[in-house]
This record gives C-alpha cells, structure tokens and sequence, in this order.
C-alpha cells in the first residue's frame, strides 16, 4: 500500500468536535452509545462489502472475453461438449437467471465446481484457507507485535533530534527491506537460512517449524513500514501538549510511553494497519510460491493460469471477506483505544 | 504581529532542517535516471548478448559472465540490463492506468454531490481494503495471463488509492474560500475540478504518483514470478527472477540479477516519493533559520547586575539571571530576574514571542527538546526542606522529580490539548497523587471529586469516568486548574490559561483561581498577554520584551496607568478600558496589543541596544547605541530603560503616538 495514502489515511483520525457533555442515563443509553452508532454504520459497511465482492464475482465471468463454456471445456472440446458445457453452467440463461443462481447457490453455500479438477470450490477452500489464514494472521501478529515496538523504541531514542545516526540508519535499513517485495525476502531466507545454514525446512507445512521462514517472509516488509509509521506517529504524539502535561507529571518512562503515549499513536497506526494487513494477505497468497505453502495461494495460481474461473471467484470471495473482517476487528480495537474513533469515522 | 491572528505559544524552538532527506530525492532521482537511460540503452548495447546461446550453462559468476548463465547459456547480466525497458514500460502503463482512472474516480465522486460523494467514498474504502494482488489475480483469470492482463489487472488495483486521495484532497481544497467564490460566480464542477481543484492538490498525487510506481513495479514483477506475467520467449526482471530461481539449490546467483535489479528501481521510486513528500513538508512548514551568529550575545549572565539581595525571605520562587538558549547560543530569555512571593499572584505580560511561555516553562524544567535554560540562580523555596534547583543540569533524581510534580502544578494553555484524549479524566488527575504521593486509588478519587467540586464542575463523580471530550470547553479549563491545584502545590504556573476563553468562562476561571489562591496560599505565575486580565487578577506584573524583563510593578500602578517603560505605556494605551470588565468586542488581546506598530525583534536579530527601541515613540539616540540600564528602586519593582517615564520623542500623550 503507497504510504502516502497510508499517510492519508492517518490524517482522518483528527480530532473530533466535542459533544455537548451530561452522562446518558435510562434506556436511551443503548442509543445513544456511541457503540451503536456504530455497530450500525459498520453493519452498513459489511453489506456493502458483500454486495461489492459477489456482484465483482459474478461479473467474472460475464466480462470474460470469448466464451467461458469454451474455456471450461477445454482446448479439445467438440461443439457438442461445449454446447453441454453451456448447459451445464447455466449460460445458456439470461444473465438476471444466472445471477439468481450464482446468488442462491452462495446462500447455500455452493461455490461452483472447479472445471479443471471437477472438485467442489467450496471442499478447495475448506482444505486450504486454514493454511492461508495461519501464515497470514501469525504474519499480522509479528508486525503488530515487531513493528509497533521497534518503532517507538527508535522515535523515543531519537526524540529531539537525539541520536541522528540511529534515526538515519532505521530509515535507511527500513526503506531497503521495505522496498524488497516479499517473494525475494522468501528466497534470500530460503537461501540463507534454509540451505546454507539448514536450519528450518524451507518447502511444505509438514512441521511446525516449516512456518517460521514463510512467516518472516510475509511480515518483514509490513514489520519495516509499520515501524516507520509508528516512528512518525510517535514523534508526532511526544510533541503534543498533552505528553508535555505528562512530562510535566514527571511520570516514570514506562507510563509516559506505554500509557500515555501508545494508545494515542496506536488510534492513527492501526487505521494505516487495517491497509497493510489486508496487504499482508495478499503476500501470503504470492509467498505461497515460494515455500510450496499448500494454502488457497497456490491453487489460486493455478487456477489463473488454467483460468478455472469458479476457483478464482471463490478464493477472491472468501479473502474478500477475510480482509473485511479484519478491517471490522481493527476499527474495534480502536474503538476501544479511542472513543471518539466511533463517531469520527462516518461518511464525511 | 499581525492582528486578528490567534494568539501562539512562543514557537522559537524549530527543528533543524533534516537535510537527510533532500539528499533521499536526489539519490532516488539519480537512481530512477540511470534506470531510463539503461531502458533506453541497453537493448542496443547488449540485446544481442541478452540473446546469444552459449555452450557453458548454469554456470556460476565469472570474469566473462558475472551473474552467470541460464539454462541455455545466455548472460544473466546483459538479460538483466535488456529487462530494464519491458520492466519500466509496463510499470509506467500500469500506473499511469491507475492514475488516470482513480484521479477521475475521485474527481467523479466530488462533483457527483453528497449523496453518491458519501455512497462512493464508502466503496472506495471497500476497494482499498482489497488486497490488490488478489484483485490483480482475479482480473488475470478473466482476461488470460499475460502482460496485457497484468498492466490492466495492476493498474486496476492501484486506481482505488488514487480515487480515495484525490476525493480526500478534493474534498479539503473544495472547502476553501477561493473554490466557493468560484462556484458562486457560476464556474461548473468539471471546470473548477479542472481549474481550481487539480493544481492545488497536484503535490500530494504526485508524491502518491512516485510511491506507486514503486509498488506497481513490484507487483508487476510479482506477477510475472508466479509466470501470470511477461511469458516466454518475452522477459522482464520478474520473469528472469522465477527462472532463476528454479536453479536455485544449484546455481543461486543466477537470481541476483534480476532481484536486486527489482529492489534498487523499487527503492529509487520510493526515494522519490519520500523525498517529494518531505520536501512539501518542508515548504509548508518553512524552518526557521538557526543562524550561529551571536553577535549580539556577547552579555552573559554575569553582566547582569545581582538583584536578589532584597527579595523576601518568604519568596517561594527566586529567579535571577535566567536565559533560555538555543542549541546555537542564541538566547531566546535573556537574563530575567523576578520572584515570587508566597501567596503572590505575579502576571507576565507581553506579545507573542516575548518569551514569557519560555520563561514559564524554563521555571517548570519543561521546556522543549533543542533548549536548556542557565541562571545565576533560580530555585523553589520551602521551608522545610532545601531549596529546589531549577535550572541544575543532569538528569533529574527521583526526589527531585517528586518535588517538582508535587510542588509546582502547572496550568496548560490550551486545557483541550492538554488532556490526553485516550485516557478518563480521573486517571489523569490523579496521576501525581498517585504515582509521587502514594495516594491510594479510592483516597486519590475522593480528593479529584473535591478538587473538582471547588471549581465548580457538576456531577464531578461522573466525570472522572469520563473522556476529555465529553467535557465542554469552559469544564476542560477548570478541570485542568483541578488537576494542578490537586497535589496542593506551593507554586502554580499558568500558561495563558484565559486565551481563546469566551468572557464568560474567562471569568469563570479567575475566579476559580483567585479562589484557590485564598483557600491556600498558593503563589501564582499568571502568564498572559492580556492586560486587562492580568490587571484584574495580579498582585504584581512582569512586562517582557523579545526575551528581555523590561519592568517589574504593581497592579496598582499598572491600572493607574503610572507605568514608566514606554513599552508598557504603549500596552496600556493600546488597551481601551482597563477597569472595565472585558467587553465581547475587545477579548481579542491580540487586537489590543497589535495597536503598537511594527514588529518585535526576532531573538538573533536584536539590536545591541534596547530592543525596544525600534519601535519605540520616546527613543532617543542612546536608545540604539547601548543596552539599557537597570533602575530597580525597591525589591519587585523596576524599569529597564534610558529615560524611563518619558512617554515620546515630544512628550505627545501616547495614545496619540501611537494611532
């Protein structure tokens, strides 16, 4: 994701104008809550979603080019096979049917059929995306936990322009690793950890230990640029008036940081992370190649390069929903963190 | 100072120009020039090599080879640098595809009006959140894997961030003056898109413009490893990589080539958008020049005469001599000397960038990263223990951080920026309590709903479970008195704790702290730049000019208007009823003090006599050539100037001298 709109995207946690005060009271406390409020926009957003990723599906395969049952057939199919092809995929209805279809058959949750392996999608999935979901979410927790730490160690080691090499070398070693797609980083750590050293397993998912070197793959970039981000987020938070009114308190350092400090970033640092983690699934899906990963990746590569269309829409439809959920799990959290995020965040 | 500004903490203290970062675009334009030049280049120069079948492959780095040789003994090196044009050509396809499309988006999301604005914004956000390789992988399948695929695929997934920049930058231009007027005047939403919208946010999409290329290029290549991409006989750098890398466990260097060909054009690009973007930063926030001159800081502390020989023994503050420097030497306080008596309430009066923030803070040992504060002598006085050094160097010990939390409490200026947002106000009052008295949580409780209570805020239980913002402004300010009255200080300073008030909830807040001063004898330093304020609530007032105490007198003598520096005669005239409670058309002091023309010095600049001078109706000769000396007839009472009481060049009223 391009930092600048990461940047952008940081900005819109301004400040929020402050509501009349008075403690709700009664049953409108529900209502008035701004957890409502909330909980209904994003409600709102989860629909949308939905609606966006299975309309995007099903346009798939309307907007391919040439003849999807000649595709599905195959190079070597007779015209009759492919008229059955037809047939048997339902394009031989108008396009309102099939998408009364392709709907009802979501709703019951019947992906399609792979035309290449003749597998039930749904089967496919259930068989893979534990393993995409495990690299991907160990991923996200090394950047949160790698990243956000790193990165205020650096701006409190650096604050006031303390420490200039320190700050120079930290940009510049995050820039290089940031700058390096995730496929390589998997191939140097093949290279170097796997086979040189030979200590992990560099293929398959057969151990546990056959997970570290695809996870680092995955999260060292992201671990990188979440780190510069906080590095900026907690520069910018160290100068507020608030955390001189702490200093004024003369709090010990770690309640300075860790609790006054760190959730004021955190509000401007997940809402960039929401981005760079649905990012994250992505580079598992292409870090799969590189450690012959057996995860929806993979096969969706595959499925590409056959163009077995049900496997592609299904495997987009399931990610898409994973990085919506995950959007909706940080907007929580920063709704914890920071109360005024819940009324903030509408449509403006 | 210009009028109808709103009033700033003095901002001496500016970061230094990070010249890192100038030298980050240069090298990433340098890197990305030399990239153009090898695409242009290269497949004159080595196509044929790139090409060229060899007998020896697989084979490992070498004199003749230097990356090695392929499967079929073509030179990895010269198939590298012949990839550099496909490469660089269809990430400029993609992005410009990206641009094109997700600058219209945006631009179509903003003229569409509100209701398809806050419809599209929504499924802009949506699309951002997609992973834009799965998305690239999708559109790949429906159109046949292939750069055509690719380009198209990538360009797509890239629009989204573009849509969501350009409708937020839009939407912030729009809300402009300049936009409306132009609306007003009947121009159509695509002509002020196109005229007045596109050129003042051209900066940031241009910033976004080189950032992406960086990651365009990237996925392309990323696409082409999977073999979605550039297929054989064809190659680009992703293509080179994944065939690379299928002799990886034999011959590895094979894959250098094309990886760090990725990473350095990667690199390059994101230099460039870093860069540009920290040089917008930059020029929209100029800084100030750190000039090293200190010519006119030849005055150490010593030069200044020791005047503490009358202060009270009382006194809960003794200042003498304090400077506040620079990292450069400039002084930004130069040699202020006052006290503080116990009970007293002491105003510091004067423009924005007098100093007196600088002083107050200096006084707190809080002043900002890149300033350190020297003085003959500045401690906090208590009887019953040692007097507490305020301006010692080092590191603070455990007891003296104690005693400064506890003794001195200090009123922020802006009370909404001063709470922290993410933490309930009962946490943060009763932080101190806390952590340096060892108050238990119900004891510290008991003793906020009391402070909170003296001040007036009602429900005051509730509120320690409430956020700073569910406060109203006028709550914020008196709870921030409570959080400083809460430790029962000796000393509390307060930063301009009535700028920005409205007059009601100003008097709101003097009162409460001429209240707090009554119930325990709390010393004050009122810092302000309002006379009339500080008139009505001082005992006694400092008057600061560009870092220097220009007159120390009583409030008395202040109202009476028997002033005797031609700065404060000139404040005061400048400030129509002085014993009048403020009125709604003057509580903008700003406005006031701007009725003195011309500008105060700025720190290195002053001039080596009195600062003042300048701009001053009585000046006379001397007043330029020599810095003024000290008259100080009584402890807490003194004048800094050469003719001291004269109110012009012609003894003209001042209040004509000055229109």
């Amino acid at each position: 994701m391009p930092a600048a709109v990461l940047e952008d995207a940081a900005a819109d946690v301004g400040p929020v104008e402050p509501e009349e005060p008075g403690p709700a009271t009664g049953p409108r406390r529900v209502l008035e809550s701004p957890w409502f409020g909330f909980a209904l926009r994003r409600l709102f957003g989860v629909v949308l979603v939905l609606a966006v990723l299975v309309g995007l599906t099903f346009c798939m395969v309307q907007s391919m080019p040439g003849d999807p049952a000649r595709v599905a057939a195959g190079n070597n199919a007779t015209p009759e096979q492919i008229t059955r092809m037809r047939h048997d995929l339902g394009l031989d209805h108008s396009v309102a049917a099939q998408f009364g279809h392709y709907v009802g058959g979501l709703l019951r949750g019947d992906l399609g059929t792979s035309y290449t392996t003749e597998e039930k999608v749904s089967d496919i999935i259930a068989d893979r995306l534990p393993y995409t979901s495990e690299l991907a979410l160990l991923g996200i927790l090394v950047v949160l936990l790698v990243g956000v730490p790193l990165g205020m160690a650096v701006a409190v080691a650096c604050r006031d322009g303390r420490r200039r090499h320190l700050d120079g070398g930290f940009t510049l070693a995050t820039g290089i690793i940031g700058s390096t797609p995730e496929y390589i980083l998997g191939t140097l750590l093949v290279l170097v950890v796997g086979i040189e050293l030979g200590w992990l397993p560099v293929a398959g998912a057969a151990t546990a230990d056959a997970l570290v070197l695809p996870v680092i793959a995955v999260a060292l970039g992201p671990v990188c640029t979440i780190a510069r981000i906080v590095r900026r987020e907690t520069a910018v938070v160290l100068a507020r008036d608030y955390m001189r009114a702490a200093r004024g308190r003369r709090l010990p350092a770690h309640r300075l940081y860790l609790r006054h400090a760190l959730p004021n970033l955190l509000t401007g640092t997940l809402t960039v992370a929401g981005l760079l983690l649905t990012g994250l699934l992505g580079g598992a899906v292409v870090i799969e190649s590189v450690f012959a990963w057996p995860g929806v990746g993979t096969r969706v590569v595959e499925a590409v390069t056959l163009r077995d269309l049900p496997v592609v829409q299904g495997v987009v439809l399931v990610l898409g929903i994973l990085a919506c959920l995950l959007n909706l799990l940080i907007d929580v959290v920063l709704g914890l963190l920071d109360p005024r995020t819940l009324t903030g965040r509408a449509a403006s | 100072m210009t009028a109808g500004l709103p009033p700033r903490r003095d901002r001496a203290a500016t970061r230094p120009p990070r010249k890192r970062l100038g030298a980050m675009l240069v090298i990433g334009l340098a890197g990305l020039g030399l990239l153009v030049l090898l695409a242009v280049v290269a497949p004159w120069i080595w196509g044929d090599d790139a090409d060229r079948l060899g007998p020896e492959v697989h084979l490992g780095s070498s004199g003749e080879h230097w990356l090695g040789t392929d499967a079929l003994g073509r030179d990895i090196f010269a198939r590298t640098l012949v990839a550099t044009r496909p490469t660089l050509e269809l990430s400029a396809l993609a992005t410009l595809i990206a641009s094109t499309v997700g600058i219209a988006l945006g631009g179509l999301v903003w003229v569409g009006g509100p209701r398809l604005r806050a419809v599209g914004l929504r499924v802009i956000d949506v699309m951002i959140a997609y992973p834009a390789v799965i998305l690239a992988l999708a559109i790949a399948a429906i159109l046949d894997p292939g750069p055509k695929a690719c380009v198209i695929a990538i360009g797509a997934a890239g629009s989204p961030t573009f849509a969501r920049l350009t409708a937020n930058l839009t939407a912030s231009v729009a809300g402009r003056d300049f936009v409306g007027s132009a609306r007003l005047l009947g121009v159509g939403p695509l002509r002020l898109m196109r005229r007045h919208i596109l050129p003042n946010i051209a900066e940031p999409l241009l910033v976004l413009l080189s950032v992406s290329y960086a990651h365009t290029l990237m996925a392309l290549s990323a696409l082409s490893f999977l073999g979605l991409g550039v297929q054989l006989p064809d190659y680009d750098w992703g293509q080179l990589l994944a065939v690379g890398l299928q002799s990886l466990y034999t011959n590895p260097v094979e894959a250098v080539g094309p990886a760090v060909a990725v990473v350095l054009a990667g690199l390059s690009a994101s230099f460039v958008g870093d860069g540009l973007a920290a040089a917008a930063e930059r020029s929209s926030a100029p800084a100030m020049k750190a000039k090293a001159s200190g010519a006119a800081e030849s005055d150490p502390v010593s030069a200044i005469p020791d005047r503490t020989a009358g202060v009270p023994d009382d006194a809960v503050l003794v200042i003498d001599g304090l400077r506040v420097l620079r990292a450069d030497g400039t002084a930004l306080v130069d040699g202020v000397t006052f006290h503080v008596g116990a009970g007293e309430i002491v105003g510091v009066l004067g423009e924005s960038g007098s100093g007196k923030t600088l002083t107050a803070m200096a006084v707190a040992r809080l002043l900002p990263g890149g300033l350190h504060a020297t003085a003959r002598r500045a401690v906090l006085r208590d009887p019953g223990a040692d007097e507490l050094d305020l301006v010692a160097s080092g590191s603070e010990s455990a007891a003296t951080r104690r005693r400064l939390a506890t003794e001195i409490g200090i009123v922020h200026q802006d009370p909404s920026a001063s709470f922290n947002p993410a933490l309930k106000l009962g946490g943060q009052l009763t932080e101190t309590l806390r952590v340096h008295m060892g108050v238990s949580r119900r004891e510290a409780a008991r003793r906020a709903v009391e402070q909170l209570e003296f001040v007036r805020i009602t429900d005051p239980k509730a509120r320690l479970r409430q956020y700073p913002h569910e406060l109203s402004g006028g709550m914020r300010g008196r709870a921030m008195i409570a959080s400083a009255l809460l430790p029962r200080p000796r000393l509390v300073i307060a930063d301009e704790p009535t700028t920005a008030l409205d007059v009601v909830v100003r008097a709101e807040v003097l009162r409460v702290l001429r209240a707090a001063n009554e119930r325990d004898g709390t010393a004050m330093l009122f810092i302000s730049h309002d006379v009339g304020v500080v008139g009505d609530l001082c005992d006694r007032v400092l008057v600061m000019y560009a870092g220097r105490l220009v007159e120390e007198l009583t409030t008395a003598d202040l109202r009476a208007g028997r002033a005797e520096h031609p700065y404060t005669l000139a404040l005061l005239a400048a400030t129509p009823h002085l014993d009048d409670t403020p009125s709604p058309e003057d509580a903008n002091g700003d406005r006031r003090l701007a009725a003195i023309p011309g500008h105060p010095p700025r720190p290195d600049e002053r001039p080596p006599g009195c600062a003042f001078a300048p701009r001053c109706p009585a000046v006379s000769p001397i007043c330029h050539a020599t810095p003024p000396p000290v008259h100080a007839p009584a402890p807490g009472l003194s004048v800094v100037c050469h003719l001291p009481g004269r109110r012009s060049a012609t003894e003209e009223k001042p209040s004509e001298a000055t229109r």
